[in-house]
């Protein structure tokens, strides 16, 4: 191929690269010093462009030139990082006492409400901002054209790299963020006021995010899909080049954006999964990216989670209530109300089986859809393509899902916390990739149809007393697994790995077992699930499906047995309820779980058992591990 | 719109469940049908579609309805996703009690719930999915759909390019189900119809993740006379943008799927790139009678002006009025039964019929050129072109539709 061609192709890289960066920056410093995982990242993200728009349509109506143009951009830089000031006076400082990852609820229900008021505010069309004054042409490169705008960019990167690390190494506050970032207890020890650093650093996270939006703003319409487009590419980056590590992120975002530039010369559709195939690469061999380090240990000698007491009276009677009520329902309800039930059992048996190592194994996993969305699929490719009964292929959802979960889980295990995290959703991505581009094995995003239940089970009520048993059965099972001997060792690994270590218990064997455990109990939900809709595509894998889960889990009570149940519940009936209600059904979703968050820091369940000592399983003494 | 209950409440109430209408989608005074769409997650295209088919139904209503009674749209939002749409449909026909459904804008949505409508046996008419499979592969008897489909508006555009002498072309196209079937259609149609095409490079971004930059440069290396392009949206602007600055587009031909629409074309403005062939919708410059009516009544009851999804759902309207009052009664045999074949002498795209073999709408589109006058983006020297010649031919409807097989 020729040279000149090659140099811009790398240029185009260089300027992906460089764009990647500026909107990964924000998210890995506020990661850093907060340990928050911001999803509301790409929100602030898509309010930079949008409110540059306007800046500039008003500022450049008045006197068109790169004054007006510029000073739009950072002024909506600025008024996006004081929208950020407002999220953390308002919500997160609320909430830093919760477990770990509440806060990432709070931040998703602020992406729902974001979504919806940009829809209110700017309408849902796209909105073409101005090119930027004086860099509208473009250069003569090699005998090829390069954008004017496009070259800036690329110097505009390592510009903010430059500008970020004398703020880190030049002022006070940057010190105190990096300090922060390596040892956040201790700084608050030695006398740091904390409140005032997350402040600082949630305006600074957030105005990057807004400036990255606004610089789009040449290059792309501000449009209603930027905040979930940018998100997750912004958290691949920010994990390839380790969390909190700026000049990780800058490494990261040169390494996806060339491989990019290059990639679709030879593979025309790799846009879609090759962020997270060098995420998994990135991970497997350093599982902490590559300039990221080591969480520091809390200096709590170790945390000593939840633990599980025997049930109450009140508690089985409870059960047994709930129970018999379930078991009449079909005498009363009407086939939707029985279709409701059913979707609520199934998400229930998928909630409670990523609690069960979230909550109880310590083991937090972002990409749990794909071990129900493999299920799923399992089934539905097994009934599709070799024309299996739907009792086999129900049966055989568990096994797809639990050797996918024993694989993959065997890589995860040996990564902790976020990394462990964000490499289970880099696998959930590359299965949703196989399963949308696949078209003659999956039928592509399109799907498959046609996947309903065998004749004796078509009766809703018969499929409803079906999905009943096996649900309660799965739930029972995983519950039987808390209770025994299995589950002690689960928690000892969660609470302290190395103590386990040291009475005889193998961390990771333990964790890679429980990741199985939990990988088969999702299958089975995404085996009743697809016989339950008649059809299945991509979207049961992707990230929402994860986001759901997590979702129910936070909202019922991470440290709670029955919480993801509640929170099961609580979800799809509130869907259930508000969708039809208005347009904006997104917004009242995200308020009123913002709402819960910010009454019920530790899930409903939690607020219950708190409340209501017979009520919850955990009100007794902890198993501390000495 | 707000008669609905949670499961609890159902619970309780099931009396007034019992007391429900025994026949369904009818009352003593209205019809009711349901709709559902993704409202929320793609606006851009579905508010225009909804206000065109309310004021569709408005007039109908203040005319004196259908078959003596007033039609009664209950309106919902699909979610944006195929479990929830399913779940939306199943909620429209057992607890509304509506006579049949439409809608749907996403093409794995629209065969969701075109499969949901077949086990079910409930009436549904897609309105703005163009996956070929609705009507072919997956198509099955209670489905129709009336915007003609991706192979239609392929083959329409590579007749306005088949004479241009053009041979070596590149595809770029969103990576979905949609720019899959749009390459691959014109693939076919290249191949069928102009002499000794080249396919010279393909490129298929994520949706909505373009790297313009990288697609730009990567089109100009392989050297193409000619560009087929069905991105829309944010893509297409980057893309167009792109191009521009760096002279892609100059002395090629570019056809372009769908990028006439208002709702594509005006977020262009006065970059809207200038001599490309594309299907559309001129409203400002159709004279038809029933057209100009058309637009008259949108601006008078909007203040704004229609899209494309707005003539589509307007006419949808009409289409529902002359196939209710054909069946008689809103007995789902005898609806699909009016629906075979069912014509519609005057809307305002012009009269078109349902080809009873495949169940899609003769309805065709508007193909022209791009020009930019007064700073936006309008179609000049452009036609409409009637979908019938170019549907899918009856023997390959034959061959690949399930209920067609024996």
């Amino acid at each position: 191929m020729d040279p000149g061609f090659l140099f811009v192709q790398f240029l185009n890289g260089l300027a992906t690269a460089s764009f990647l960066f500026m909107a990964s920056a924000g998210l890995t410093i506020v990661f850093g010093v907060t340990r928050i995982v911001n999803f509301a990242h790409g929100s602030f993200y898509m309010l930079g462009a949008y409110i540059a728009y306007t800046l500039a349509g008003v500022f450049m109506e008045v006197a068109y030139g790169a004054v007006s143009f510029w000073g739009a951009i950072f002024l909506a830089a600025a008024i996006v990082g004081l929208l950020g000031v407002l999220l953390e006076l308002v919500v997160l400082r609320r909430i830093y006492d919760a477990p770990e990852l509440f806060q990432l609820l709070a931040t998703f229900a602020v992406v729902l409400i974001v979504q919806d008021l940009v829809r209110m505010t700017w309408g849902g069309e796209d909105l073409l901002g101005p090119r930027a004054p004086g860099l509208k042409s473009f250069v003569v490169v090699l005998d090829r054209r390069f954008p004017e705008y496009e070259l800036a960019m690329i110097f505009a990167g390592p510009l903010v790299l430059g500008a970020l690390w004398l703020l880190f190494h030049r002022t006070r506050f940057g010190v105190l963020v990096r300090a922060a970032t390596l040892d956040r207890e201790m700084v608050g020890a030695l006398g740091v006021n904390q409140a005032l650093l997350f402040t600082g650093v949630l305006f600074l996270g957030a105005f990057l995010a807004g400036l990255a939006g606004a610089l789009q703003l040449p290059r792309e319409p501000a449009n209603p899909y930027m905040d979930v487009n940018i998100i997750v590419e912004a958290f691949v980056v920010t994990v390839i080049g380790g969390m909190g590590s700026v000049t990780g992120a800058f490494l990261a975002a040169l390494l996806i954006g060339e491989l990019q530039a290059f990639g679709i010369l030879i593979f025309p559709k790799i846009t879609l999964v090759l962020a997270f195939l060098v995420m998994a690469a990135v991970l497997i061999v350093r599982p902490y990216g590559l300039l990221g380090r080591p969480q520091a240990e809390s200096h709590a000698a170790a945390r000593a989670g939840a633990g599980l007491a025997a049930g109450t009276p009140l508690q089985r009677s409870l059960w047994m209530g709930l129970l018999a009520f379930l078991l009449l329902l079909p005498l009363f309800a009407d086939e939707y109300s029985l279709k409701l039930a059913i979707e609520l059992l199934i998400f229930g048996l998928f909630a409670f089986s990523l609690n069960f190592i979230m909550g109880w194994g310590g083991i937090v996993s972002f990409g749990h859809a794909a071990y129900f969305g493999l299920g799923a699929y399992g089934a539905a490719l097994l009934v599709h393509h070799l024309a299996w009964p739907m009792e086999a292929a129900i049966l055989s959802a568990p096994l797809v899902a639990g050797v996918a979960a024993l694989v993959f889980g065997a890589l995860c295990v040996r990564l902790s916390g976020v990394y462990l995290a964000m490499l289970t959703l880099a696998f959930a991505q590359i299965v949703y990739a196989i399963a949308f581009q696949w078209v003659e094995l999956t039928g592509g995003d399109n799907g498959l149809i046609g996947i309903w239940p065998s004749s004796w089970a078509s009766s809703r009520t018969v499929y409803y007393y079906l999905t009943l048993a096996v649900t309660l059965a799965g739930i029972g099972l995983l519950w039987r697994f808390l209770y025994a001997p299995f589950g002690y060792s689960s928690r000892a690994v969660r609470d302290s790995a190395i103590r386990a270590d040291a009475i005889g218990i193998d961390p990771r064997y333990q964790r890679w077992l429980a990741f199985t455990v939990s990988g088969i109990a999702a299958g089975l939900g995404g085996g009743l699930y697809v016989f339950s809709k008649g059809n299945i595509d991509p979207e049961v894998l992707a990230i929402p499906t994860s986001v759901d889960a997590l979702t129910m889990v936070l909202l019922g009570g991470v440290e709670t047995v029955t919480g993801p149940l509640a929170g099961a519940a609580l979800l799809t009936l509130l869907k259930d309820f508000v969708m039809p209600l208005t347009l904006y059904w997104k917004m009242v979703m995200g308020g009123l779980i913002l709402a819960m968050v910010l009454a019920f820091p530790k899930g409903l369940v939690g607020i219950l058992g708190d409340r209501l000592p017979g009520l919850q399983a955990a009100p007794t003494g902890r198993e501390r591990p000495a | 719109m707000t008669k609905r209950r949670g499961l609890l409440p159902a619970v309780a109430g099931l009396a007034i469940a019992g007391m429900t209408a025994s026949v369904p989608g009818e009352t003593a005074e209205t019809i009711r049908i349901g709709e559902l769409n993704s409202y929320n997650r793609f606006p851009a295209f579905t508010e225009p579609y909804k206000k065109g088919w309310q004021l569709g139904f408005e007039e109908i209503n203040a005319a004196g309805g259908v078959l003596g009674k007033q039609i009664e749209v209950i309106s919902r939002d699909d979610g944006g996703t195929t479990g929830d749409a399913v779940r939306v449909a199943e909620e429209l026909v057992v607890r509304e009690k509506v006579a049949f459904i439409f809608g749907t804008f996403l093409s794995n949505i629209g065969l969701a719930v075109a499969d949901f409508a077949n086990q079910r046996k409930v009436l549904f008419i897609a309105s703005e999915p163009l996956t070929d499979a609705l009507t072919m592969a997956k198509g099955n008897r209670y489905t129709y759909r009336l915007r003609p489909n991706t192979y239609m508006q392929t083959g329409m555009l590579v007749d306005e390019a088949k004479d241009l002498g053009k041979t070596r072309w590149a595809i770029v196209a969103p990576n979905y189900e949609y720019g899959q079937s749009a390459a691959a259609n014109f693939k076919r149609l290249a191949a069928e119809k102009i002499p000794g095409v080249e396919i010279v490079i393909e490129q298929f971004p994520a949706l909505g993740k373009i790297d313009a930059g990288a697609t730009v440069a990567a089109i100009e290396q392989a050297n193409p006379d000619a560009i087929f392009s069905a991105l829309f949206g944010g893509d297409l602007a980057k893309f167009v943008r792109e191009g521009t600055t760096r002279g892609l587009f100059e002395g090629r031909t570019v056809l372009s799927l769908l990028t006439g629409e208002p709702e594509w074309l005006d977020p262009l403005k006065d970059e809207a790139p200038v001599g490309w062939i594309v299907t559309g919708y001129p409203w400002e410059q159709i004279d038809t009678p029933e057209h100009e009516a058309f637009v008259a009544a949108y601006r008078a009851a909007y203040d704004d002006y229609p899209r494309l999804g707005s003539i589509l759902g307007y006419t949808l309207a009409y289409t529902i009025k002359a196939m209710l009052e054909k069946a008689g009664s809103t007995d789902t045999e005898a609806m699909l039964a009016a629906m075979e074949g069912l014509r519609i002498e005057s809307s305002p795209a012009g009269p078109f019929y349902i080809r009873d073999l495949d169940n899609q709408a003769t309805m065709g589109a508007w193909v022209g050129k791009l020009a930019v006058e007064g700073g936006r983006g309008k179609m000049v020297d452009w036609r409409y072109v009637d979908g019938e010649p170019y549907m899918f031919p009856a023997e390959e409807v034959r061959r690949v539709r399930p209920d067609l097989q024996n």
